[in-house]
């Protein structure tokens, strides 16, 4: 089950581990998500 | 639609189209036709995953949704980014490991022919009715725009994508979509600074934004735990969270989409362009329909605006109400606009207590135009008994043709045309992989050649053309067109997601008790849906968690009773 070493690189100058981009990428869901409550609140 | 319209909609599409024929001709290998030339980098692959997501229906409809009911919608793709996570994590390495053209050649592979082939049909099943209400959206469109006939619409449309999805197979469908996303967004981004400009003088974006939330439209994120609401933050995340991971892990559709990537690498980035950026693409399409909405409380709307249908309905009615309720209409949006313009004065003006009155007196004007309008859809309904009126789906396509400038009306309705083609092809693709690999190879001829393979896949992906070209003959206008496709998938996709969760993490359970399992779940699911009134999201969470369960319950059995134990994965 364990992919090949090669793929274990993402090949970006950041994040340099695919954990990294996940948190990247779930970082950036976290922000969507408290921008879209701060709109829904900023114009109720 | 005049002639740099029309040159606009037929040179693209066709051009598109004829380019993706050229430049695939010759492709005899079935590696090639349906897994790409292999060599796809990561934005392709992202736009190509995108493009086969974002169907007409997500362009035409999702505004509707903005005017109607705000940006609430925009939470069902929270699970998203989750679900494509998992899928690149989890799913991708295995795919790519095991070589497979299908996700359910991987079930054959960890279980047994029969949980493949039950993979399989119901694939081809919930995809084969989907197909048929992808095409119909587009034919709405292209039928009220150019006053065709709808069924000669759903024809035209449904056989361009079929010729060049038949063709040039895989490398076609990604090569299209690249070409056809780029327009899309074109139109998009362009329809939303021309109704920035034709919002009116005075009325600044913040000012719009005012109104829209003093209509409840831009709440976007609602965290309350009730089941019966359709959209929640934890509906959306959970539910959507199964809803996506079973799309974008097992639906042969996107499978195929991101296997044909050069490597992991290009396959992983491809997937996590989709999480970043699917959250603000819908936004963006639901707020274009907030705005619409607002514009449209200065500017007055049609009563219906499925101008086609109620004109034919005034035409053919002799009491002359629809004609009344028209002129109540003009009356009720008349007041509103009055009560907006003081709230609007009150706010520049910084009176917070005159600004609070006249909202409340614009909401209240704002309910006597919605009743005018409510009673407009009963008196169509009783005018034509069998079917409901809804107009969602035509406030965007409206707005365009009354308001927009000409080569832009072109370049929209192209940008709808090219969205709905390109999802149709994805589909389209995956149908006939589908069958050629699982059905075809699998249980009819196992060992001919390779460019044998190709013609049978050609076949089969004309016949699903056909099927789904005949679906939406057939199909009538739902409450509205996206919310069909998903509950549709929904009904479907939590038992398939449960075949592959227990295959990729629950390694003590066999083929027979997942088999039995998943048709048990998905009778309940049947069950369930006719009989509760909850989000249709959360089916994907109950179908995937009873195949699960079930598949515990019945392995345990089968093992006291000392019964077949799973192969080894």
């Amino acid at each position: 089950m364990t992919p090949p070493r090669e793929d274990e690189d993402t090949g970006l100058p950041w994040p340099r581990s695919w954990g990294g981009v996940y948190a990247l990428v779930m970082l950036v869901f976290i922000a969507w998500v408290g921008l879209l409550a701060g709109l829904t609140g900023m114009f109720p | 639609m005049n002639t740099l319209d029309y040159v606009i909609l037929l040179g693209t599409m066709l051009g598109i189209a004829a380019y993706a024929v050229w430049s695939t001709r010759g492709h005899h290998d079935l590696n090639r036709y349906l897994k790409g030339a292999g060599g796809t980098g990561w934005l392709t692959i992202g736009l190509s995953v995108m493009a086969t997501q974002a169907s007409a229906i997500t362009f035409l409809s999702t505004p509707g949704q903005g005017y109607e009911s705000g940006l609430g919608f925009v939470q069902n793709y929270f699970g998203a980014p989750l679900a494509l996570i998992i899928v690149a994590a989890v799913f991708l390495p295995i795919y790519r490991r095991l070589k497979v053209y299908t996700a359910y050649e991987y079930l054959g592979h960890r279980f047994d022919p029969k949980t493949r082939l039950l993979g399989a049909g119901l694939f081809l099943l919930q995809r084969g009715l989907g197909a048929g209400i992808t095409i119909y959206a587009p034919a709405i469109v292209l039928s009220t725009v150019m006053g065709w006939r709808l069924d000669a619409t759903i024809v035209c449309s449904g056989l361009l994508v079929v010729i060049y999805t038949v063709a040039g197979g895989c490398d076609a469908v990604s090569l299209t979509q690249k070409y056809q996303i780029g327009v899309i967004f074109a139109g998009m981004v362009a329809a939303f600074f021309v109704l920035l400009a034709r919002l009116p003088a005075g009325l600044t974006f913040s000012d719009a934004l005012t109104l829209a939330g003093g209509f409840h439209k831009l709440e976007a994120v609602d965290f309350s735990l009730n089941m019966d609401r359709r959209y929640t933050f934890w509906s959306g995340t959970l539910g959507g969270m199964f809803l996506a991971l079973s799309y974008f892990g097992t639906d042969q559709s996107q499978v195929q989409r991101y296997l044909s990537g050069a490597s992991v690498r290009e396959s992983r980035l491809g997937l996590m362009f989709n999480a970043v950026f699917k959250i603000p693409m819908q936004f963006f399409i639901l707020l274009l329909g907030v705005l619409i909405f607002v514009f449209y409380q200065f500017e007055r709307p049609p009563v219906y605006f499925n101008k086609a249908a109620w004109g034919a309905q005034a035409a053919r009615a002799t009491d002359g109400r629809l004609r009344a309720l028209d002129a109540q209409f003009t009356e009720a949006h008349a007041g509103e606009r009055a009560q907006l313009e003081a709230w609007l004065k009150a706010r520049h003006a910084g009176d917070g207590a005159g600004e609070a009155a006249a909202r409340a007196a614009s909401v209240a004007a704002h309910a006597r135009v919605e009743a005018v309008r409510t009673e407009t859809r009963a008196a169509l309904d009783a005018a034509s008994p069998g079917t409901k009126a809804n107009d969602a789906d035509y406030v965007f396509i409206t707005f365009i043709l009354d308001h927009l400038p000409h080569g832009l009306i072109g370049l929209l309705v192209t940008a709808f045309f090219g969205a709905a083609l390109s999802s149709k092809a994805g589909e389209l693709n995956a149908l006939g992989s589908t069958t050629t690999v699982d059905v075809y190879r699998h249980l009819v001829r196992r060992d001919a050649s390779d460019a044998h393979y190709v013609v049978a896949s050609k076949c089969f992906t004309a016949f699903w053309g056909l099927v789904a070209i005949g679906f939406a003959l057939f199909a009538n206008l739902a409450e509205n067109l996206i919310q069909a496709v998903n509950i549709l998938g929904s009904i479907f996709y939590g038992v398939v997601l449960g075949l592959f969760l227990v295959a990729f993490f629950l390694k003590r359970i066999g083929g027979t008790a997942v088999f039995w399992s998943a048709l048990a779940a998905q009778a309940l699911v049947f069950v369930l849906y006719f009989n509760l009134s909850i989000s249709y999201l959360w089916y994907n969470v109950i179908g995937c968690a009873a195949c699960m369960a079930f598949s515990v319950v019945l392995q345990a059995g089968i093992s006291l009773r000392g019964g077949p134990q799973p192969r080894p994965a």
